[in-house]
């Protein structure tokens, strides 16, 4: 308890002092960015997880064309969650004369359990006796408000006009005109015999934990189907799950910067201490009585800048949301505790790794130090310190990726980074050091030289700090617009809005000659023939066969087979090798399975694969494994298959094409021409996702101003690292007659030679990083621009020459003998 | 009166140029409580290794030192720091102020250490002995030479403590301030009874303790 008391007065008079302005400032800035980053994620999250769910109505539905069993709604109820019953039926509505084929949804009281249906009328609630209809409906009976209308053998009134479905645009399904009715009124109708084309449907929703038990415990027959939200838009799941990477590395190259300037300052720390810690071991203090004097100021410390960092995360999130206008119109929710939890961990790591190790060092000052100053600091494993930080900043990158993979990758980079940046910085001064002996430069060049060389591992640890932060800098300014560019691009103006679906195979012709006398691109008509997995390798499968809920859905429902030829142009071939069209030998046909449901359902290069397509069963080979760009806005199959074996098969046709917006007529004639095809505008969801992008690369934008604060301390901080070293150097030159004007140009030259070489390595490793993280992480295209390679150095040079010269001004107009006294 | 420091065949040798190097051999001496004994020497004599030996601020490579009847050497480092907590005071050459803390501040340090509730109180009453009460608030930068050797002074005496070790107190010091130095040091020297051991170049200083002992290439001689 006393030693908290002394520990909380040795930081009370060591902040004053300012020992601690630079740790503190870097704690601030690293968790505040990633608190700003986890907190605003965590919105968005929720914000388009709140949006999918109001896509089915609910968090979970199960779907089937039987009447499903109590037994779901008594398991979902006796987890405490919500739910409702819905059945859909086509009928025949009529009404003033007129009969129109629409799409009955019969609700029970509660529906929808997420979302809300947007109507306009007099009803706020769907009441006995009473119908809401779509404009379509309405458009084409002619009804308004009030109208009667009749369904089946009852009469209604239309009550409202529904504005707004919660229960579109998921499935292909309900693209005939929408009727929603109560369900007590759907035995009145009469509608329900035996033969009824009904979909029964079960919504669940509630509690995250309750969901994923009672998903996993459910066992469903072959004509029930789960769908989740996760699985609806994948999209936009994967737009987003790329904007949190990219949001997440902007955020921890801040957190990196921070760590490199709390290594600095920690280096500092410790130097300035020695002396001290010395002195208190003389008046009797004992090593572990120091070490938590020293533990008890960092942890507090460390807490205060957490806490704020935290705070300015907050307040920054909410700026960022408030900037941004299409979110501050989302009206997002407000963010859970987690992510300002993980940045306080992550930011109390960071101290660990990057500060308090190199600590342990004055808990082994020699009491001795008080006769010898010259004692140099206690030699404690240098790997241990920064072994330490790099651990650190490994498991930071693993828990901020969710990806062990990609977090050793990072860590293994940052590691061979460190050591490539400290390898060659080392091997640029000993050159130096050999040019410093050449005597064709004048007195200064060589004083430069050698005042640079001769600190020899303070140097090289200056040079790859400020390498590390101008690589960062580089990394967010020049790179991060070349990725943006690059993913920008992954959605040309002409990418496809519309999906065809329904073509018959006697229809091809006559839909390709519609797009010929339109005068629009010709689509590419893809077969596709449904059929149901039944064994892989000659061994039956069912949903029994699997854990994991989505490979239980996936095999109990019938996948969309397609063949073709060649491989889509914008698939990539993971492993094994695509069909040649002409030699596929045999009797023994092959498949291309898209390498994440490979994954899922366990199928690897060379299975056989059987399916089921309407009774009929064939067995073929996987000869490749395909990646496919989700958030392509293409038709993307997860099998594909030589066009031999699904000839023998009913297959209807679909494509994916770029319909303009002054072309809009054209789609609706196309579905007048042919009345059994499906249009589906899927121009909404371009939309988001190129709104995604857009938020995205303006709230990089706020996380890089983070970046450059944290590239500032890093700055104050390396040019404060032999602070004190040079100002005694001044003094004693100034002794021996050196003028102010030739201290000057030493300072400035030696700021110059730093900034230049770090510049020049930053470059390299930006140029290195920008490659790697395209190619590897984020899976785009990249292409450098050549002006990183003049403005690393450049900006180095200069940046340093300006912080050097303020940080030295004092030492040039104070005496000699103050500044001596002083360190 | 009791013996307080006791030294034995005391010896240190190092490795120069890879060759061993003898800077101390075969010192043994005693020192009785209240005494004072000023260790002399031209520079390179070894002066500054017996006082830190002396204190347990560095090992031997042979003998022993008695502090108050504990063998400094049989404890282990932090043994050796409860020892001098619990009997000595230090005055450097160089002063060792903290430059972080207040005059005040630094003079309540050991007494902090030492877990003292009335450390402030204390710390100014000792700092007010030294004629420093003006300056409690400033910081060492701030203060003159001879101000800071005060402090320092105050700092070693705030425990009260039995021995009081000094390296070359007075080396930074010009020569009034340095007598005003050392007329202070004497003056705790008989308020508080404390022995002192005193490594000094100053023949002045030596000559106003008790007794000297003169080393030469780590002999005495």
């Amino acid at each position: 308890m006393k030693l908290l008391r002394l520990s909380l007065n040795l930081l009370r008079r060591d902040w004053r002092a300012g020992e601690w302005r630079v740790l503190m400032l870097a704690l601030v800035l690293a968790v505040g960015s990633l608190a700003t980053v986890g907190l605003f994620a965590d919105r968005v999250r929720q914000g388009l997880r709140q949006q999918a769910t109001s896509l089915i109505g609910a968090d979970l539905r199960i779907t089937s064309t039987r009447p499903l069993s109590p037994e779901y709604r008594t398991q979902a109820e006796a987890r405490g969650l919500r739910v409702v019953e819905s059945r859909t039926f086509p009928s025949m509505v009529s009404a003033r004369g007129g009969v129109v084929l629409a799409e009955i949804l019969a609700v029970g009281s509660g529906y929808p359990l997420r979302g809300r249906i947007e109507v306009e009328g007099r009803a706020e609630r769907l009441g006995s006796g009473e119908l809401w209809a779509d404009e379509r409906l309405m458009a084409r009976l002619g009804l308004h408000l009030g109208d009667e209308v009749a369904l089946g053998a009852r009469h209604f009134v239309l009550a409202a006009r529904i504005v707004r479905d919660v229960d579109q645009s998921v499935s292909f399904a309900s693209f005939a005109p929408r009727v929603m009715m109560d369900a007590r009124d759907l035995a009145a109708t009469g509608l329900l015999r035996e033969g009824s084309r009904v979909s029964y449907r079960l919504l669940v929703a509630g509690d995250e934990v309750q969901l994923a038990a009672f998903r996993s415990a459910l066992r469903l027959t072959h004509n029930e189907k789960l769908e989740d939200v996760r699985d609806a838009r994948p999209e936009i799941r994967v737009a987003l799950e790329r904007a949190e990477h990219f949001l997440g590395l902007a955020a921890l190259t801040a957190a990196i910067l921070a760590g490199a300037a709390m290594a600095l300052a920690a280096r500092r720390y410790v130097a300035r201490h020695l002396d001290g810690c010395a002195v208190m071991r003389c008046m009797g203090a004992q090593q572990g009585q120091l070490l938590r004097l020293f533990l008890y100021q960092f942890l507090l410390a460390g807490l205060l800048a957490v806490l704020a960092g935290c705070v300015l995360g907050y307040v920054t999130q909410a700026l960022l949301v408030q900037a941004l206008v299409t979110m501050r119109d989302a009206v997002l929710p407000q963010p859970g505790l987690s992510p300002a939890l993980k940045a306080a961990a992550s930011g109390l790591a960071l101290l660990v790794g990057f500060a308090l190790l190199p600590l342990l060092q004055l808990r082994r000052v020699s009491p001795l130090r008080v006769l010898r100053r010259e004692m140099g600091v206690p030699s404690v494993s240098v790997w241990l310190g920064y072994g330490s930080a790099a651990l650190v900043l490994g498991g930071l990158f693993v828990w901020q990726a969710g990806s062990l993979r990609l977090g050793v990758y990072v860590l293994g980079g940052l590691l061979a980074g460190l050591a490539l940046f400290g390898g060659l910085a080392w091997a640029l001064l000993q050159m130096l050091r050999h040019v410093s002996m050449v005597a064709w430069h004048g007195a200064i060049g060589r004083f430069v030289l050698t005042s640079v060389t001769r600190r020899g591992l303070a140097a090289v640890l200056q040079i790859v700090a400020l390498s590390l932060g101008g690589m960062a800098l580089l990394l967010l300014t020049l790179v991060r617009g070349d990725l943006l560019a690059s993913w920008q691009g992954k959605l040309p103006p002409d990418t496809p809005n519309r999906f065809l679906v329904g073509v018959q195979p006697d229809q091809r012709q006559a839909v390709l000659e519609f797009f010929v006398r339109q005068k629009l691109p010709q689509p590419l008509l893809l077969p596709m023939v449904k059929g149901r997995l039944v064994a892989i390798n000659q061994r039956a499968i069912s949903a029994d066969s699997y854990v994991e809920p989505r490979a239980r859905g996936l095999v109990e429902r019938e996948f969309n087979l397609s063949c073709a030829d060649g491989m889509p142009a914008w698939n990539t071939l993971v492993s094994g090798r695509w069909w040649n069209s002409s030699g596929v030998d045999g009797d023994v046909g092959e498949l291309s399975v898209e390498e994440g449901i490979a994954k899922t359902l366990g199928i690897h290069l060379g299975d056989d694969l059987t399916y089921d397509v309407a009774g009929s069963r064939f067995t073929a080979k996987v000869t490749s494994l395909r990646r496919v760009q989700w958030d392509s806005m293409r038709v993307n199959f997860f099998v594909i298959a030589t066009p031999q074996i699904l000839q023998a098969y009913p297959a209807s046709y679909l494509a994916s094409f770029h319909l303009p917006e002054n072309r809009v007529q054209a789609g609706e004639d196309l579905v007048r021409d042919f009345p059994n095809l499906l249009l589906i505008d899927t121009g909404a969801v371009i939309t988001q996702v190129r709104g995604i992008i857009v938020q995205i690369s303006q709230a990089v934008s706020v996380i890089f101003l983070f970046t450059l604060a944290g590239g500032g301390v890093v700055l104050y901080a390396a040019t404060l690292a032999v602070q004190d070293e040079r100002a005694h150097e001044a003094a004693i030159l100034r002794t021996l007659g050196a003028n102010t004007g030739w201290l000057r140009r030493l300072h400035l030259g030696e700021f110059a030679l730093l900034g230049g070489l770090a510049g020049a390595l930053a470059a390299a490793g930006a140029v290195l990083l920008g490659w790697l993280l395209a190619s590897r992480v984020l899976d785009i295209p990249y292409q450098p621009d050549g002006l990183i390679w003049l403005v690393g150095p450049g900006c180095g040079l200069l940046l340093l020459l300006v912080a050097g010269g303020l940080s030295t001004r004092g030492l040039l107009i104070r005496s000699p003998a103050r500044i001596l006294r002083e360190v | 009166m009791a013996v307080i420091v006791q030294a034995a065949g005391l010896g240190k040798q190092v490795l120069s140029g890879g060759q061993p190097l003898t800077i101390l051999h075969e010192v043994g001496f005693t020192v009785r409580s209240g005494e004072s004994l000023a260790i002399v020497g031209a520079s390179g004599s070894g002066k500054s290794t017996l006082l830190g030996l002396l204190a347990g601020l560095d090992l031997p490579s042979s003998g022993s030192v008695w502090l108050d009847g504990a063998d400094l050497f049989a404890l282990d480092e932090d043994g050796r720091a409860r020892k001098r907590r619990e009997l000595a005071g230090f005055v450097f050459q160089s002063f060792q102020l903290l430059p972080a803390l207040t005059a005040l501040e630094n003079v309540m340090l050991p007494l902090e250490l030492q877990g003292c509730r009335d450390a402030r109180a204390r710390a100014s009453a000792t700092l007010k002995q030294v004629g420093l009460s003006a300056r409690a608030h400033h910081l060492p930068k701030h203060l003159s030479g001879g101000e800071q050797q005060r402090v320092a002074l105050a700092r070693a005496f705030v425990t009260r403590p039995k021995i009081l070790f000094a390296d070359e107190p007075t080396g930074n010091l010009d020569a009034d301030t340095g007598a005003q130095v050392i007329d202070l040091l004497f003056e705790f020297n008989s308020a508080q009874h404390t022995t002192l051991i005193l490594v000094t170049h100053d023949e002045a200083l030596a000559r106003r303790c008790t007794r000297q002992l003169r080393l030469a290439a780590g002999r005495v001689v």
